[in-house]
């Protein structure tokens, strides 16, 4: 039995402001070890400002962030990020004028530098076009590479919470299956704790054990990815059209 | 024909000091995005630094000239240092999100500031040091007698120069530190949120680039033999406009700007006035800069730190 306490990721009644804005008002949630939850909500909704307020920037201005049992809230965003979370952020920030293995390499800056050759063969046998491109800068690449870059350099880190945000967003659709495929294996072979961030909710719902929806700045529903697909709220609000 | 050739020397040497310097100009605009108008106070303080390091190695007792040279430069090195890593401290990082211009103007007040407590400490006149290093090869002679000369000095600067900047280029192209700077640089949100410390690592470009200045302090004292507390700004404008003729931000345009400087000013010093070589110097800057308005080598796609 494993209660809310001892969640992998435990936000609590967060609020996050941007100048005297209210982006967050309040949100809660838990994303349990082994999990892929995923939070789905319009252009908006705050879902970007939660990802950056769990790495601490901005900082909550109320509310706990608490990772492995440790409160985070308060820390900076380095210390976050080498306690053992990485994030693949929104617009991907893949560094323009460093090559696809800078960019790797960059993501191993917390990790131990003798899996780097393991874990660079890992992030290549997941996205095969990477390895191609390695001499390459990441400005060049298309989008579909910069995101798979941006998910490749995430796990460097080996991290025990991974972070995506909209890893979908403005990818053809057979890229965006391919994404979600490789989402899903790095769930299930590696056991990563996935938090995905989604507008594209179909997907998401399909491959996420459970979800959240977002209005707002306000969590307003969860349950299992499936009760969300079957929800008609859900399905009016995110998937009319979706695929 | 031997007239241009020393004319070369004295060039490359004096663009040596002015690429050294320049390189901390450029470093700091490149991470972030200010000119550090207290770089070429820096630079004279270094030049305080390693006269007194001279005299008192001198009173010590050690006097075999390559063993001192070293201390001098190491001690040099440190010191400076952390005349630069506390001039961040103290003066721009507390300002790191306000308004673009208040780093500026905060670092026009450290300038002034470094100037001012130099002059409070040393006097308002030059310090001399007797030549540390004397006699050097003589590569020509001309029929009247006019002689080529490489003197150990000059030699001494473009090597250390050469070296320092080969170590250097490595050092941000291929190491892990290096990285750092230039995820920083290109995106200081995503560096953090891959585990950079990025107050650090801005600490650190200073650091770097009063480690170079400090180098240039060293050359300059034994090249010239003095040093006076307003050395750095007639200096520092100097190299800060080889790193704008270079390209600011631009690693490779520091060096190549800092050579060209020191070639037009050693040129126009030779062939036309030594009154003008200021002009001259200035005058390119502005030519290059009306045909190419981001420097020789100040593309984007350049490596920047």
């Amino acid at each position: 039995m494993r209660g809310s306490d001892a969640a992998l990721l435990s936000v609590s009644g967060v609020h996050t402001f941007y100048g005297s804005i209210e982006a967050l008002k309040g949100v809660s949630l838990q994303v349990e070890a082994g999990e892929i939850v995923t939070l789905i909500g319009a252009n908006g909704a705050g879902k970007s400002t939660l990802l950056m307020t769990i790495c601490g920037d901005p900082r909550a201005a109320r509310g706990t962030v608490r990772f492995d049992g440790r409160d985070i809230t308060r820390r900076s965003t380095y210390e976050i990020m080498r306690s053992g979370i990485a994030q693949s952020p929104e617009g991907r920030r893949i560094f323009p004028r460093m090559t696809v293995l800078e960019n790797l390499q960059m993501g191993a800056l917390t990790a131990d530098p003798a899996h780097l050759e393991e874990d660079l063969e890992r992030a290549f046998a997941l996205f095969p076009r990477l390895k191609e491109r390695q001499h390459q800068r990441g400005g060049t690449l298309s989008g579909g590479e910069q995101q798979m870059l941006a998910i490749g350099r995430a796990l460097m880190s080996r991290p025990r919470l991974l972070l995506l945000d909209e890893p979908s967003l403005g990818l053809a659709p057979l890229i965006v299956r391919q994404i979600f495929e490789v989402i899903g294996e790095i769930n299930r072979t590696q056991g990563m704790t996935v938090f995905l961030v989604e507008q594209n909710a179909y997907h998401a719902l399909k491959l996420a054990h459970r979800g959240y929806v977002m209005v707002t700045g306000e969590v307003t529903l969860t349950g299992t990815g499936a009760e969300l697909l079957a929800n008609k709220e859900v399905q009016a609000a995110y998937l009319e059209g979706g695929s | 024909m031997e007239y241009f050739l020393q004319q070369l020397i004295n060039g490359l040497t004096l663009g040596s000091i002015f690429g050294l310097i320049a390189i901390g100009y450029t470093m700091v605009y490149g991470i972030i995005g200010m000119i550090n108008f207290a770089h070429g106070d820096i630079f004279m303080v270094s030049g305080f630094i390693a006269l007194m390091s001279f005299m008192i190695l001198g009173i010590a007792g050690v006097t075999w000239v390559p063993l001192a040279l070293a201390l001098v430069l190491v001690i040099a090195m440190i010191f400076t240092s952390v005349y630069g890593w506390t001039v961040e401290r103290v003066a721009y990082r507390p300002l790191r999100g306000s308004f673009r211009l208040a780093p500026l103007i905060s670092a026009l007040g450290m300038s002034i500031f470094l100037q001012n407590y130099v002059q409070l400490l040393q006097g308002a006149r030059s310090k001399a040091m007797p030549p540390m290093i004397e006699g050097g090869f003589t590569l020509m002679e001309r029929a009247d007698g006019f002689t080529v000369d490489l003197s150990y000095v000059r030699l001494m600067i473009i090597v250390a120069t050469l070296v320092l900047m080969i170590a250097f280029t490595t050092l941000i192209a291929k190491t892990s530190l290096g990285r750092q700077q230039r995820a920083c640089e290109q995106d200081k949100k995503m560096a953090a949120l891959l585990g950079v410390n990025v107050d650090r690592t801005i600490s650190l470009t200073f650091v770097m680039g009063a480690g170079l200045a400090a180098v240039a302090g060293c050359m300059y004292l034994l090249l010239y033999g003095v040093i006076d507390f307003y050395e750095g700004f007639v200096v520092g404008i100097k190299a800060f406009t080889a790193a704008v003729l270079g390209g600011i931000g631009s690693l490779p345009g520091a060096m190549l700007g800092g050579l060209m400087l020191g070639l037009i000013e050693a040129f126009w010093s030779g062939y036309g006035s030594v009154e003008g070589k200021d002009v001259a110097a200035f005058g390119i800057l502005v030519l290059v800069l009306i045909f190419r308005p981001s420097g020789l080598l100040g593309r984007p796609e350049i490596e920047k730190v």
